[in-house]
């Protein structure tokens, strides 16, 4: 069944298609060779040197997030959920996106810190700082395994390569222009792939409205109309109240899962702590907040059409599993029924790139978490910069190589499974790590105890949640199918940790306020908050706060017309 | 850290995109291709959209180069 699943996707790519994605490879492995040039010390590989204008750290924040786990889930969730689908675009990352930007960023930036397991340790001291770097270090390798596993697939299904021949080959084309160039390669090829991939995407959605007989005739063939909603979405989230669906949403996905992921997870704050300026910092999320807004058009909306033009996903749809294709086939399926060759050379392209800069993401900011967190703090202090440089190069390559081991461990666990289940691992890490740094930020009163304490408490909890409600576990507290049970946990996880870090604080002795300046609102000058307005962030446009309530109104509108 | 200027390389990477797929588009489209796409000839659309945004980013950097701003501003100011 799986071999004729195989044989189905399985893409007419011809030489024309070859040609565009050597060429696209041949660009990107030169942008690897040609950043190397700019690489003279720890700083620039591991954090660009703090250079990169506010447009290229912005879309390099949204494409690192636009990985394999992205594309293929977010298809898949459009065709099987419909238009729920865009809460995960819209109230579960736009608000999250401004506040990193408005609130945040001031404290990561301006401390000038390098990662946030370092804030972490200015903040709360070792014990804290310590979890956080290891797990996330841990985090980044498994999460790279997984996206490399599911690029070798898609290899494997669209051009018939062997699964191991795939995986090692798209990990040496990471290894490669990451150990040249740094985060600088790893960044600029996330621009570039945000380009192509809305350059595949695009077409694919073009034609499959025309062929459905535009919005109208989408509208008119959809099944069950309740998709063409987002509100309250009780098929997403399993909840069948619809006012609890609804509340679940907005504070488990909207709150804490999505303010705990945009605003903690490193892969993506890096991102913006190698702008240039205190202002284009600030402006890295709430530039990418634009396009993550409009980017369902070209993600959800294709989804919604192959369950009703894809003759095997309608069957699906209808609970006829017999053509053996899954949700998550969407975008092969379209491809295939869609595009001719040429433009589907150019959105096979647009998947590889998008899976390979996932695992770019995550190697490029273990790699800084590692020789600065790690390393530089624990094991090997006070060396020359030209040390921490080499150390850096070195955990690239160990950093692929452990990624390789992951991606087999997952192929052999076999795929779609260990995805839920490492998103459900990270929401345990996120959900407790926000608690704990939005309170750190603004009471300077909590200690460097509370902060362990609440962050392992929050991930107990979180976890607890998990055991009852997993029903492979066998233990079936709580019946909670979909997503409705990380909202659960995560939102639990939150009120733990914060109720935990004011209770321990109260009894325990907090740093002295002069170790705290810069890392907490009240003991930082308004100064060292505020960015210049001045040369190249001068401009009413460049106004951090006008483009966040800008994208605000955006996502508001949205709402209004396709909610 | 003076890093060359990324709106060159994906003007470059679209303009040689965009102009394959507008000879394809063109020259190389049978009635296959046409009706797999619902009558649209899609590689000459995309490809005279990329050609589009490979030009936009190459003025962009004409008229506006990455360094030079930093020099100029000091004068703007005055």
């Amino acid at each position: 069944m799986s071999v004729l699943a195989g044989a189905d996707l399985r893409l007419d790519a011809g030489p024309i298609d070859y040609a565009l994605l050597v060429i696209y490879f041949a660009v990107v492995l030169g942008i690897g060779v040609m950043a190397r040039r700019s690489v003279s010390s720890s700083l620039d590989f591991l954090l660009s040197g703090r250079s990169l204008p506010a447009w290229v750290t912005g879309l390099a924040f949204i494409s690192a997030n636009l990985g394999a786990l992205e594309l293929m889930g977010m298809t898949a969730n459009g065709a099987q959920y419909g238009m729920a689908t865009v809460h995960y675009y819209w109230i579960g990352a736009i608000p999250a996106m401004v506040f990193l930007g408005l609130v945040m960023m001031p404290f990561y930036y301006g401390s000038k810190v390098r990662s946030v397991p370092e804030f972490m340790r200015r903040r709360f001291g070792k014990p804290a700082h310590l979890v956080n770097a290891i797990s996330f270090a841990v985090a980044q390798i498994l999460i790279a395994g997984i996206n490399l596993f599911a690029l070798a697939v898609i290899i494997d299904a669209l051009l018939g390569w062997p699964l191991p021949v795939s995986i090692v080959v798209a990990a040496l084309v990471v290894l490669a222009y990451t150990t040249l160039g740094g985060l600088s390669a790893a960044i600029y090829n996330e621009v570039l792939q945000f380009f192509v991939i809305v350059a595949a995407l695009a077409p694919i959605t073009i034609i499959g409205l025309i062929k459905v007989g535009g919005w109208q005739g989408l509208v008119q063939k959809v099944t069950d109309q309740e998709q063409l909603s987002a509100w309250p979405a009780t098929g997403l989230t399993g909840i069948d109240n619809p006012f609890w669906s609804v509340i679940g949403l907005v504070f488990g996905l909207g709150f804490v899962l999505s303010f705990g992921y945009w605003t903690t997870n490193f892969a993506e704050v890096q991102r913006a702590m190698s702008a240039k300026s205190m202002s284009a910092a600030k402006r890295t999320p709430i530039i990418g907040a634009y396009p993550k807004a409009l980017i369902p058009a070209v993600i959800v909306v294709p989804g919604i059409i192959a369950a009703v033009i894809v003759p095997e996903m309608a069957k699906l749809k209808s609970g006829d599993t017999s053509s053996g294709v899954a949700y998550n086939n969407v975008l092969p399926l379209l491809m295939r029924d869609l595009l001719p060759n040429g433009i589907l050379g150019v959105a096979i392209t647009g998947l590889l790139a998008s899976f390979m800069a996932g695992v770019a993401a995550n190697v490029s900011s273990f790699n800084t978490v590692f020789t600065y967190d790690l390393w530089q703090d624990y094991i090997k202090k006070d060396r020359p910069d030209e040390y921490y440089l080499r150390v850096g190069r070195l955990a690239t390559v160990g950093a692929c190589v452990l990624a390789i081991g992951t991606a087999f461990i997952a192929a052999a666990l076999g795929g779609s499974n260990i995805m839920d289940y490492i998103q459900a691992l990270f929401s345990f890490f996120n959900a407790p790590l926000f608690a704990t740094f939005i309170v750190g930020m603004f009471w300077k009163r909590m200690t460097p105890t509370a902060g362990w304490v609440g962050l392992l408490a929050g991930t107990l909890t979180a976890m607890f949640i998990y055991a009852i409600s997993e029903p492979s576990f066998g233990i079936k507290w709580l019946e909670l199918p979909g997503q409705g049970a990380s909202f659960l946990g995560a939102g639990l996880a939150f009120v733990v940790d914060v109720v935990l870090s004011v209770v321990v604080s109260l009894v325990t002795r907090p740093k002295p306020d002069s170790e705290l300046v810069g890392l907490v609102y009240s003991l930082t000058p308004k100064a060292d908050r505020s960015h210049s307005t001045t040369g190249e962030d001068a401009g009413w446009y460049r106004s951090p706060a006008l483009l966040g309530g800008g994208v605000l109104a955006l996502t508001t509108v949205l709402y209004i017309i396709f909610g | 850290m003076r890093l060359f200027d990324l709106r060159l390389i994906i003007a470059f990477l679209f303009g040689v995109y965009g102009v394959v797929l507008v000879v394809l588009g063109f020259g190389f489209t049978s009635d296959d291709d046409l009706k797999k796409a619902e009558g649209v000839n899609i590689n000459l659309w995309a490809g005279i959209a990329m050609v589009v945004l490979s030009a936009a980013f190459a003025a962009w950097a004409t008229l506006r180069p990455q360094f030079a701003d930093a020099d100029k501003q000091p004068l703007k100011e005055l």
